[in-house]
């Protein structure tokens, strides 16, 4: 895989929705290393511009490009490369936890460094492992669906609101997690209303909704 | 082969997750069944009527079951967004949807033992249900959608129960079954991403 030109890269995004414009002519690249953070109210296209970098909903203009190449045309080599946790986390209630990460794991190449007991206790679920996912409370879901991210090499981790319903302590430890994965030289966008702790050095924020030039 | 192995998790994932919903799983086939106990009611029951009519309702029958069943196979993963994450695996996405109707196919339509027909009613349902999964209520738009779509298995499976009731060979009907069967695998798992893609969009 090419590692000299890794980057992820949106090329004069726009996106509609119910006829209003969400944003227009947003361009910004994401490098080896970095956080982008995206922020903006409710309703300013945040889940939609997450959707759209990571191939589940089409741009109405522009388009995203990973390692110079379209993400559309270049799906596989995306795909194996990125890893996605939306509002929804494709948790499913009627497995335990244990069977949630072994049974649900698509991804293209698993990582050999974890194991599911030790990826469990990382996220402070290890009691839980046999417990059916319905009977988890909503946070324990959430690192559940994060701790997911763990089991697999991909270098983009494109995460919605990654600490809705996640303790203060969870979310110390997951922003770890991303600090170790950035500093293994992978990339992450998300989105989120909390402020980082500051773990995280190379951060870059990017505003929607306040008009709609943003850059980032 | 790693995509065999991801086949079958997936297909495992899907039968767990049937069985811990054991209670559903009895629906299809009771009401198979009672939907075929009600003609005799309905009819009459003089047994000559009866055993002309009996292939016609068995299929009839085993249809509307597979159709009342056929929403499972993508409702609660597009519901919990575990369907999002299929589509944006890196795997042939036809391959995993396959796995999804083997085991929605050994839940709901092994059970009623019509062997060559069911899995085509299974495999054309997905792009049917792949398609609504998006709306709200869209489970009577699906059944307009499929109903004409079933009408040759319907035919060659009607014709082949009741050539066998009479002591005919029935090659003819398995023959055309089977390919319908191959055409139905080839083609409606490509025609089920494309529509989940849409509804995804």
């Amino acid at each position: 895989m090419p590692s000299d030109n890794l980057e992820l890269k949106a090329v004069d995004l726009a996106c509609e929705r119910n006829d209003l414009a969400l944003f227009n002519h947003l361009s910004f690249s994401v490098a080896p290393g970095q956080l982008l953070k995206i922020t903006g109210h409710n309703g300013s296209g945040k889940t939609s511009l997450l959707r759209i970098l990571c191939g589940l909903r089409m741009p109405d203009e522009g388009s995203v490009q990973w390692c110079g190449h379209c993400i559309l045309k270049n799906r596989i080599e995306f795909l194996t490369d990125m890893a996605y946790v939306g509002h929804q986390h494709g948790i499913k209630n009627d497995l335990t936890a244990s069977e949630n990460l072994r049974l649900t794991n698509l991804a293209g190449s698993r990582n050999q460094k974890f194991s599911i007991p030790d990826v469990l206790k990382r996220f402070n679920l290890e009691q839980h492992e046999d417990v059916l996912a319905r009977n988890l409370s909503a946070g324990q879901k959430q690192r559940l669906a994060l701790a997911r991210l763990l089991l697999n090499n991909a270098r983009l981790w494109i995460l919605d609101e990654p600490f809705t319903a996640v303790d203060l302590h969870g979310r110390e430890n997951f922003e770890h997690e991303m600090a170790a994965h950035l500093a293994n030289g992978g990339m992450v966008v998300m989105s989120s209303h909390h402020p980082l702790s500051g773990t995280i050095n190379n951060v870059v924020s990017l505003e929607l909704g306040r008009d709609n030039n943003a850059t980032g | 082969m790693q995509l065999v192995e991801i086949y079958f998790s997936l297909l495992k994932r899907d039968l767990i997750l049937a069985y811990r919903k054991r209670s559903e799983l009895a629906n299809p086939v009771i009401f198979f069944v009672i939907i075929t106990a009600l003609f005799p009611l309905a009819t009459g029951t003089d047994k000559e009527m009866l055993r002309t009519l009996a292939p016609g309702i068995v299929w009839v029958s085993a249809l509307l079951a597979t159709l009342l069943s056929l929403e499972s196979i993508f409702r609660s993963d597009f519901d919990d967004g575990a369907l999002e994450q299929l589509i944006l695996s890196p795997w042939p996405v036809s391959i995993l949807i396959i796995a999804k109707i083997t085991a929605h196919w050994l839940v709901t339509g092994l059970p009623l033992i019509i062997m060559l027909g069911t899995p085509v009613l299974s495999l054309i349902g997905s792009i049917g249900v792949a398609l609504t999964v998006g709306l709200r209520r869209g489970g009577l738009l699906m059944s307009l959608l499929l109903l004409p779509l079933y009408i040759p298995v319907l035919i060659f499976g009607t014709s082949a129960v009741g050539d066998v009731a009479n002591g005919m060979n029935i090659t003819g009907q398995l023959y055309i079954m089977g390919a319908l069967l191959v055409l139905a695998l080839t083609l409606s798992p490509i025609a089920s991403v494309a529509a989940l893609r849409i509804s995804l969009n």
